[in-house]
């Protein structure tokens, strides 16, 4: 199953993992997943169906926002990463 | 002794250092190129006066101030920064006459706060644990509650892109006949904003590439992902591609940097280099251009040069 890595800021809400895994064949099937698990989820990372402008989701360490968003494939062995929108060092 | 001619002609003298801000060398990385055919190239950005691709920011942004009217000589300038923006403001700061401060991370590596402190920064600092994201809202802060200071704000100043587009993408634009892949290191998103914008005239099909990296935990102290950030110049529908590069990633690329091709790059140069090896790898032939945004120097405390375990340490830290 494809795994999904959790922020800090988002670990108080699925019981302090730092890594789940979770079902699903496209982002949204995995979003979806982890949003049954745990519905506070829901309110952090999608906003009127989309992914929230805050929140960065990677497959394959790619931004899926430059891929094929919701619907960016995920395999069993990849990684999905979660990460707050960070202001780069600069 | 047989007296030679110098291989190239000494250019005038400068009249100011700001004069020798920007046209930095581009040079190609033939032992990193992964196969013939496939080129890649390096803008050397650590060969600005301070050091690093900020330089061109600073001084963009503070003409455009002077030239408005919005900044009256000698008032103090405030800016967030994790050092390099910080360097080249307190150096443009210096020889215009005006006082500087910079909220910084705590965390950021000692060499980065001597040298704001030598140039004549004073430093405020901002929670370590909440990386460039406090930085930007301590800053933010200070300047509502003092309309005395005078803000750039590089995350959401045209300048910033802008001198990217004039400077940076005008130069790689004139030195190529050929571009396929451009990749920076996405921080304000000024280089990939106004540099991406100037090569897509020259070459409409290029695809520009986004190097980010991945902050450890214990810089993403944030409440909530509400608190997260977009600075307002990033457009994130003009990249193409947008790829999360690990430090450790960005360490190994460092030392085949400086071990394959001489180069002593900064953090953020390691991280570019991976990005760009990673897209080598979808391309038969083609080239590639790399901007490096500064050299290894204010990161030598760090120890990545040297072998061993540096992950950890990197854990705590904001690099770029």
């Amino acid at each position: 199953m494809p795994r999904v890595r959790i922020p800090p800021t988002l670990r108080g809400e699925v019981g302090g993992a730092r890594e789940l895994e979770a079902r699903g064949e496209t982002v949204a099937e995995v979003v979806d997943d982890l949003v049954e698990r745990y519905p506070t989820l829901s309110g952090q990372l999608l906003q009127d169906g989309e992914l929230a402008s805050f929140v960065n989701v990677y497959v394959g360490g790619e931004d899926v926002r430059t891929r094929e968003g919701l619907e960016t494939p995920v395999r069993e062995a990849d990684e999905v990463i979660l990460l707050p929108a960070m202001a780069g060092g600069a | 002794m047989p007296r030679h001619a110098p291989d190239r002609v000494a250019a005038a003298p400068a009249a100011s250092l700001l004069d020798l801000v920007g046209s930095t060398p581009l040079v190609e990385l033939t032992r990193l190129a992964p196969r013939p055919g496939v080129r890649i190239l390096a803008k050397l950005e650590g060969q600005n006066p301070t050091g690093s691709l900020k330089d061109r920011i600073a001084k963009a942004m503070i003409d455009a101030a002077e030239a408005s009217g919005e900044l009256e000589p000698g008032r103090r300038l405030l800016e967030p920064t994790s050092g390099n923006t910080g360097i080249a403001l307190a150096l443009v700061a210096r020889l215009r006459g005006y006082p500087l401060t910079c909220v910084v991370p705590a965390n950021v590596t000692e060499e980065r706060l001597r040298l704001l402190r030598l140039y004549g920064a004073e430093l405020v600092e901002s929670p370590a644990d909440q990386g460039s994201n406090g930085a930007v809202r301590l800053a933010l802060e200070l300047a509502e509650s003092d309309p005395s200071y005078f803000m750039p704000f590089q995350y959401a100043n045209e300048a910033n892109p802008r001198a990217h587009y004039e400077g940076t993408g005008a130069e790689l634009a004139a030195a190529l006949d050929r571009l396929d892949v451009f990749v920076a290191g996405l921080g304000t998103g000024g280089t990939l904003m106004g540099a991406g914008e100037r090569l897509r005239e020259s070459f409409p099909d290029v695809v520009v590439a986004a190097a980010e990296p991945l902050p450890g935990d214990e810089v993403m102290g944030l409440r909530s992902l509400a608190d997260g950030y977009v600075p307002p110049i990033l457009d994130l529908s003009k990249l193409d591609r947008k790829l999360l590069v690990t430090n450790e990633e960005s360490v190994t690329a460092l030392r085949l940097l400086l071990e394959l091709e001489g180069i002593f790059g900064g953090v953020s140069s390691g991280a570019v280099l991976h990005a760009a090896l990673r897209l080598a790898e979808e391309l038969d032939e083609g080239v590639i251009a790399c901007v490096l945004a500064d050299g290894g120097w204010k990161y030598l405390s760090a120890g990545f040069w040297e072998g061993g375990d540096v992950e950890r340490a990197m854990e705590r830290s904001v690099w770029w």
